[in-house]
């Protein structure tokens, strides 16, 4: 069953003689609960891609359609609610809120959604946390993380709201060959028990092995 | 809002020096402005207790016939009628008294009995204006209670009270007897009961004799009715309009202190003005000073702003967020400077206590609500601009910094 499609998506940055066309007319299906590696060198296009379907880009031309919502036509306000409700991000560097415990930064997207941290987000953020193995960290000020466990709260981060849809933009590159495994085994073990969709971008094949699906994006086209 | 309210005053407290820096520059400029309204308040008090406090707010006066005129067909004057010696008198006005005193404005009516004369003590004589007091009324227009430096200014018949100047020219003290001839040419015999000290030496302390009402009808052959009724009021700027109802109510013409205090007030006005001007500069200090800090804040974090927008925070969230920061800083900051400033203005005297050579702060002149809210009002429009650069933050160039 499809979760969303882009169709001849183009991507074009700057105007006349200095205009770079990143996507050419890329077009793509993920199926819900799939988990596939977007495979390719730098500047190929994967995080132009990630961006354009993480809602937080638009497409100068071509279709993209998520949960049957046509995304190219929505408006700012509504991409924000869409991307809150139904798509989460694992950034390479974590960005995790320095200001913030563990937990904080996990119960943000709910926070910002209803408005306050309720006790039944800190409850599922905490769940997720010792998920992650992070159970003893919850409180701990995220900047007193190591580089891993930082990665893996930016994971429980992503499913806070239990999106149908998580995009990871090289996810392990900043880590150890340990931790990146830990981190991409904790994101198969989700995938697999609770259906959530994962796209995530990679310069590493075997990381790219660990998913059942390969994507390479070239020439601002994807195969795979 | 509650959330944003948590992150705006997770940013305060997660920078705590830079925080106590900027909440110290915003209570500096509280302290300014609520310095300034006590000592601008203060002074006009001062001012005003030293002149209008001590004079006739509306004052309903007989007036003095004109002598007639003989005139030339060529608008020559040929003749002057000899001018009528009798004082010019209110025959009924007194019967107004209760009805002036029972409007809301009103504080005190004192009808008088004025004219002129001279005090003569052995060979010497001096000329004074004569005023006569009622019993119990002697202070409620001038406050002649606070200036006695010897005796009292209670007003009984046969009784004086003269300037202390006066009484050291006639070589007089108190308890002694001297003569007071008006310009009827009625002469009677006063004992001096009490002596007072207004200036410093010269006007009222060398010009003036007060005597009571009924002595004052002898002297000035006015067994009925009175020269004039001086009206004192809680608000003396509220005196135009009490003149005219006063002449409303009574028929009788009456006369606002303002007529001839346009140019006190002018300055009053003028000083007021001064004051506002240094509280708008207080005000605008506050606004530069917290929009400077939240535009380098929105800059500093614009990281995490772009992290904010990505998880799916809304702009409207992210101005909340940075709009709150301002108003937590002006609440804060705000309080701390009203705080500082009424501490700072305890040591001064009172109002009741000012003395001339003391600064004149009226610490209860300190307008500590309007600082504060005008304050926070300012602190958040002053987070406006860099609230709106907040939210438009790309957060795909700002996750990527």
């Amino acid at each position: 069953m499809s979760l969303l499609t882009v169709t001849d998506l183009v991507k074009t940055f700057g105007e006349g003689d200095t205009a770079t066309r990143v996507l050419r007319g890329l077009s793509l299906t993920l199926e819900k609960g799939q988990m596939a590696a977007l495979l390719g060198p730098s500047g190929s296009g994967k995080s132009t891609l990630l961006t354009i379907l993480g809602t937080l880009m638009q497409p100068t031309s071509g279709g993209h359609v998520m949960l049957d919502v046509d995304l190219t036509r929505a408006t700012d306000a509504e991409l924000t609610q869409f991307r809150n409700r139904h798509i989460g991000f694992v950034f390479q560097f974590h960005n995790l809120l320095p200001d913030f415990t563990a937990l904080e930064n996990v119960v943000f997207p709910t926070a910002i959604r209803e408005g306050r941290e309720t006790a039944a987000a800190r409850t599922r953020g905490a769940h997720l946390l010792t998920r992650m193995g992070l159970a003893e960290r919850i409180n701990y000020p995220s900047t007193n993380l190591s580089g891993g466990q930082k990665q893996r709260v930016a994971v429980a981060r992503a499913l806070m709201n239990a999106p149908e849809l998580v995009l990871a933009d090289e996810p392990t590159g900043n880590l150890d060959r340990a931790s990146a495994l830990q981190v991409m085994d904790l994101i198969g073990q989700i995938n697999r028990e609770e259906g959530t969709t994962f796209l995530i971008s990679t310069h590493d094949e075997k990381i790219a092995a660990t998913c059942p699906r390969q994507l390479v994006v070239g020439d601002g086209l994807v195969t795979g | 809002m509650l959330y944003a309210l948590k992150i705006a005053s997770r940013y305060l407290t997660a920078s705590k020096a830079q925080t106590a820096l900027l909440v110290l520059g915003v209570a500096v400029g509280v302290f300014i402005f609520i310095f300034m309204s006590a000592l601008i308040g203060g002074l006009a008090e001062f001012i005003l207790s030293r002149t209008a406090g001590d004079i006739s707010h509306v004052t309903i006066e007989a007036e003095e016939a004109k002598p007639a005129l003989l005139i030339s067909p060529e608008g020559t004057v040929l003749l002057v009628q000899e001018k009528d010696a009798e004082t010019a008198q209110l025959r009924e006005a007194t019967s107004f008294v209760p009805l002036l005193e029972a409007l809301p404005e009103v504080k005190a009516v004192s009808p008088q009995i004025s004219g002129a004369g001279f005090v003569r003590r052995g060979g010497q004589v001096a000329q004074v204006s004569v005023t006569g007091l009622e019993a119990g009324r002697e202070s409620v227009i001038l406050d002649l209670d606070g200036y006695m430096v010897e005796g009292s200014a209670r007003l009984q018949a046969g009784a004086v009270l003269l300037g202390r100047t006066l009484v050291d020219d006639l070589g007089l003290a108190l308890g002694q007897t001297l003569v007071l001839q008006s310009s009827e040419g009625v002469e009677v015999a006063l004992t001096l009961t009490g002596i007072y000290q207004i200036g410093t030496g010269g006007g009222p302390d060398r010009r003036m004799a007060y005597v009571s009402l009924p002595t004052a009808r002898t002297l000035f052959a006015m067994p009925q009715g009175v020269s004039r009724i001086e009206i004192k009021l809680y608000d003396l700027y509220a005196a135009d309009a009490v003149t005219l109802r006063v002449e409303g109510l009574t028929g009788l013409p009456a006369k606002s202190w303002t007529e001839d205090g346009a140019q006190l007030l002018e300055a009053l006005r003028a000083q007021a003005q001064t004051g506002y001007f240094l509280k708008t500069f207080a005000m605008i200090t506050i606004i530069i000073g917290v929009a400077s800090a939240l535009l380098l804040s929105t800059y500093r974090r614009r990281p995490e702003i772009g992290i904010m927008r990505a998880m799916g925070a809304s702009r409207l969230f992210v101005v909340g967020v940075f709009v709150t920061q301002g108003a937590l800083i002006g609440v804060m900051g705000g309080l701390s400077g009203a705080v500082i400033g009424y501490l700072a203005l305890l040591p001064f005297p009172t109002r009741d206590a000012f003395r001339s050579g003391t600064l004149p702060i009226d610490i209860t002149q300190g307008s500590y609500g309007l600082a504060v809210t005008l304050t926070v009002i300012g602190a958040i429009l002053a987070s406006i601009l860099p609230a709106r650069a907040a939210a438009r933050v790309d957060p795909v160039t700002a996750i990527g910094q």
